[in-house]
């Protein structure tokens, strides 16, 4: 019984190789092309300001010293904020709305560093003075307003469901009992499935794309977030998946901006509120293409 | 405290179940490292050779590509469907058994050769040598390590959290998305750990008074 280890490089080697083959088995996982890179083209509905001044802005004053502008985006979100893995470009609404508050300040794309963070480390992201602002589906909340402030909104939307095009035993809400609901761990649509619809098993993953290659192998029955966001999914494959039911819950999505920088916060919300013509260009370019039509929400100025 | 007190109903959720993988991963762990542990000191050389492949393969493959396999990739496979949370007991018992078989082993060469020796010359076999004689010998010399690997065990359930359990690992993010602030959440799971692994360490410390040898 000492004979406790016999070298047998062979059997190591073939065990490597195997293991080699189910890695490259698993990451599988194509990330498809953005279907609207026409916002990403020249002509943006929007001109770079010249000679903005804002005076009582501590972020406005480090972006000028620092002479770029560094920008908080999701990179995973097709339509809204999603980085293109080959050209590393970014592109939809929420990039858009952020590029437009960037020219409105005076930097054009080349000033501009994208940062993209997940929804767990906005907050921190903000408060740190890593990035000067965040526009990524970032809902406004009472709690997060003790932390950071909002511009806008800028988009309403709420809570809805993505299915496979074939599936017609859910059509709303409230077919879900017994059904596999999957969305980002810990996020807010997986605890209202949690709490509220308590006959539905909710399945929880790192990213809406864990849950959408789910979705269309069958091992989940339906894919929950905002509304936005499965239009997103649902626009870049067509063929397999669909938005099904009317948004149950109402998300509204700000730009967030330090705590106490109020003197930015009215700048944003002006901008927003001046530039109707510009939203509906940016909107139709970008979410838009799918042929929803959707009014811009009022702006909610809080003193 | 406000983080903790609002969010409780998260908080024993999410620790309640990272109890239920700690406790589950580990007897199954320390039931398959046992074997494997002995395997790898058998006469039998394929049994040798088996024990050899496996914890090499599953050991140097991080754990996560473990869980990955187990949530992702094996309801494709067809058999029958398992839970998530059996999935991550599954991973986490493959995973962290590897470690308890190569402590077990260590443990059974700090036990004198001529142990085995005598057991063999009074007619025991295999079998016997081993759970009679070497083992329980084997075990009290390994208990710092063994409980090492268990603390081990029990942070690593928190990579569970990527793959649907809702555990103590998911704490952040719910908290995050009901607007905690980050460092308070983290704090706070810090502490429940912290607690946690004191115990484990109290259960060592038990364990190495009542087997202890005097040498």
């Amino acid at each position: 019984m000492r004979k406790l280890f016999t070298r047998r490089p062979a059997a190591l080697g073939a065990a490597a190789a195997v293991l080699a083959l189910t890695l490259s088995a698993c990451g599988g996982s194509s990330g498809g092309s953005p279907s609207d890179s026409a916002a990403a083209g020249g002509d943006a509905p929007y001109t770079v300001a010249k000679d903005v001044s804002l005076t009582g802005s501590p972020t406005f004053d480090k972006i000028k010293s620092n002479d770029k502008i560094r920008i908080g985006v999701k990179q995973d979100q097709p339509g809204l904020g999603f980085k293109d893995a080959a050209t590393g470009e970014f592109s939809g609404f929420d990039v858009e709305i952020a590029k437009w508050i960037a020219a409105s300040l005076g930097y054009d794309k080349s000033k501009i560093e994208f940062k993209p963070i997940p929804s767990a480390n906005r907050e921190s992201a903000i408060q740190n003075g890593d990035i000067d602002y965040y526009v990524g589906t970032y809902s406004i909340t009472d709690k997060r307003k003790k932390q950071i402030d909002f511009a806008g909104p800028y988009f309403v939307t709420g809570q809805g469901l993505l299915v496979k095009k074939d599936n017609t035993t859910i059509n709303s809400e409230k077919d879900l009992g017994g059904k596999k609901v999957c969305s980002a761990t810990g996020s807010t649509p997986i605890q209202n499935i949690r709490e509220n619809f308590k006959s539905a098993t909710p399945v929880e993953f790192e990213t809406y794309s864990q849950c959408v290659d789910s979705l269309k192998s069958g091992s989940v029955d339906a894919v929950t977030t905002d509304q936005a966001i499965l239009l997103g999914y649902a626009a870049q494959d067509p063929d397999n998946l669909k938005v099904v039911g009317q948004p149950f819950t109402t998300e509204k999505y700000g730009v967030g901006l330090p705590k106490g920088d109020a003197a930015l916060r009215h700048f944003v919300n002006k901008m927003f509120t001046d530039g109707k013509d510009t939203w509906t260009k940016i909107y139709d370019s970008t979410l838009g293409t799918s042929g929803t039509k959707v009014e811009q929400p009022s702006v909610d100025d809080y003193q | 405290m406000s983080t903790l007190l609002d969010n409780l109903d998260l908080f024993t959720e999410g620790f309640k179940n990272t109890l239920i993988l700690f406790f589950f991963s580990a007897i199954f762990a320390l039931i398959l490292g046992t074997v494997v542990g002995a395997m790898r000191v058998s006469p039998v050389p394929a049994a040798r050779a088996a024990g050899t492949v496996y914890v090499n393969l599953v050991r140097n493959t991080p754990l996560t590509l473990i869980l990955f396999f187990f949530a992702l990739g094996y309801p494709k496979l067809g058999l029958p469907q398992i839970s998530f949370m059996v999935a991550a007991i599954i991973g986490l018992s493959l995973y962290t058994a590897t470690y308890i078989a190569e402590t077990i082993r260590s443990g059974i060469n700090t036990v004198p050769i001529g142990q085995a020796e005598a057991a063999r010359a009074i007619g025991l076999d295999f079998g016997q040598t081993l759970s009679l004689v070497v083992l329980p010998q084997a075990l009290r010399a390994v208990i710092p390590p063994l409980f090492s690997v268990l603390i081990a065990l029990l942070k690593n359930t928190t990579i569970a959290a990527g793959f649907s359990v809702m555990e103590a690992g998911s704490i952040r993010a719910n908290l995050s998305e009901r607007g905690e602030p980050a460092m308070a959440s983290l704090l706070w799971v810090a502490f429940f750990f912290i607690v946690l692994v004191a115990l484990l360490s109290l259960l060592q410390r038990h364990f190495e008074k009542k087997w202890k040898v005097a040498r």
